[in-house]
């Protein structure tokens, strides 16, 4: 059976990790190939690289680093940020991504998810949704790199969830900006409301402060991934912990089997 | 030892190369007939469409030289579905190397699709030379809709459906998997791939 994946989020501006809290106030975590290894040593599932200037400034996402980080790591990563066209998309998996994930351009001009789709394969376009609850409503907001320049598209997050997957996005991560940065937990019942309007896998994004926060948005909205950043980047939850107990728990988790460094296969050139 | 990768102008063609340069080996990616043809190992990757990819083999001259390939082969994701008769994603003819239909993957209730993450895998040929080192207990990272049948498969994997995980028919082998993205199992497998001896060649291929 698939197991469920952990995701490390890394947000990068000019070539650097950093972290801010509610999209604000960013610290610098570290080099961006350092960190993608360390979570790949560690367990990580796939990786997340958000480029956090590249929408709000209109900027297209740097390829330097996505071949950088491509040529050190063999777990699949996603490129977030910037993209707005078919060549940027074909730019960045080229350099080694995986995946593209699309968030304001795709609100912009929806087509772009139906272009990408096409010229790229839906199984690399996610979609991003950053989502507030509003009045008793999920409501989609944009432009959420840069808290002046943010928009509210005046787009209710069902709709919008239902209408990528007709563009043909193969994958959701939905960031739910009222738990993000709080580390008291994903918002299971807006994650569990999108997981039924979703056929595509989900992701849940914003609000993991403890394991049990895993487990929770796991069991409860039945999603196919966790990302978080913070609780990885400081520490506070060791990825390797984290996937031991929650296999404990009787989630499907990939513990990497340990291969002994005599087996491999050095010298095979 | 001469490795080449296929160039279907698909997009993980980078990843493939960087994974075998992190096992010591330089591959050239190419579409130049003459220099598959004296390769030692073959990879024919890709991702995307099964007809785009089959147009791009076409326009490449390269259709009819991948079934006359004598030395070890090895598919990976699209091009382990390339390796057979047909595929009904986009309803197309394919290689026709290995017997058999490409179908979509039926998910049933419950399960997404694309079947996008990581899975185990059942062998029903632990003996095949890239199973060496790798149990039962590896975890590969997989991304398709579509997915072959089991009849030659060396390893199978179950998304709803069971289908071919890994397939061996003559000279070729394929895996719907990445390796190239399966941290250090999928590196295994390559490099199984690498060292797999050119006498696993059967008689038939003469």
């Amino acid at each position: 059976m698939v197991a469920v994946r952990i995701i490390p989020c890394l947000d990068v501006r000019d070539g650097r990790v950093v972290k801010g809290v509610k999209f604000r106030d960013h610290r610098d975590m570290g080099d961006i190939v350092e960190l993608a290894e360390r979570y790949r040593d560690e367990g990580a599932d796939e990786l997340v690289f958000y480029d956090i200037t590249a929408s709000p400034q209109r900027r297209s996402v740097d390829v330097e680093w996505i071949e950088r980080v491509a040529a050190a790591i063999d777990i699949p990563f996603c490129v977030a940020g910037g993209i707005r066209d078919v060549v940027t998309a074909r730019a960045v998996l080229s350099a080694g991504a995986d995946k593209i994930s699309i968030n304001s351009p795709a609100l912009e001009r929806p087509a772009l998810i139906a272009e990408l789709a096409e010229a790229c394969g839906s199984q690399c376009v996610v979609v991003g949704i950053d989502s507030i609850s509003e009045q008793g409503r999920y409501r989609v907001r944009q432009y959420t790199g840069d808290p002046d320049n943010m928009v509210d598209p005046r787009t209710d997050t069902e709709r919008w969830v239902v209408e990528v997957q007709r563009l043909g996005a193969g994958e959701i991560v939905l960031n739910c900006m009222d738990a993000d940065g709080t580390r008291s937990g994903y918002d299971v019942a807006q994650l569990g409301a999108m997981r039924r309007l979703c056929q595509v896998p989900l992701i849940a994004s914003g609000g993991a402060g403890e394991p049990a926060h895993f487990l929770e948005v796991f069991e409860t909205a039945d999603v196919d991934g966790a990302l978080a950043a913070s609780v990885f980047h400081s520490g506070h939850i060791p990825i390797p912990g984290l996937k031991r107990w929650l296999a404990d728990q009787g989630v499907v988790t990939r513990i990497d089997s340990t291969i002994s460094e005599t087996e491999t296969a050095a010298g095979v050139g | 030892m001469n490795v080449v990768i296929i160039d279907t102008g698909s997009a993980n063609l980078g990843s493939v190369r960087h994974a075998l340069t992190r096992l010591g080996v330089v591959a050239d990616t190419t579409c130049d007939s003459s220099k598959i043809a004296a390769a030692d190992r073959v990879i024919l990757p890709g991702v995307g469409h099964a007809r785009t990819a089959m147009a791009e083999l076409e326009r490449a001259g390269l259709i009819g030289l991948i079934g006359s390939l004598t030395q070890p082969v090895l598919g990976i994701c699209l091009g382990l579905q390339l390796l057979y008769e047909s595929s009904s994603e986009g309803d197309v003819d394919c290689l026709g190397v290995i017997p058999g239909r490409v179908e979509p993957l039926n998910a049933g209730e419950g399960l997404r699709l694309p079947h996008m993450g990581w899975n185990q895998l059942e062998w029903r040929n632990n003996n095949d030379p890239l199973a060496r080192g790798l149990g039962p207990e590896a975890w590969f990272y997989f991304v398709h809709s579509f997915a072959a049948p089991v009849e030659h498969a060396v390893a199978t994997c179950c998304h709803g459906d069971e289908f071919a995980a890994i397939v061996r028919y003559r000279n070729f082998a394929a895996c719907q998997f990445h390796p190239e993205k399966s941290a250090a199992v999928g590196a295994r497998l390559m490099a199984n791939f690498l060292l797999e001896s050119r006498q696993q060649e059967p008689l038939t291929c003469s």
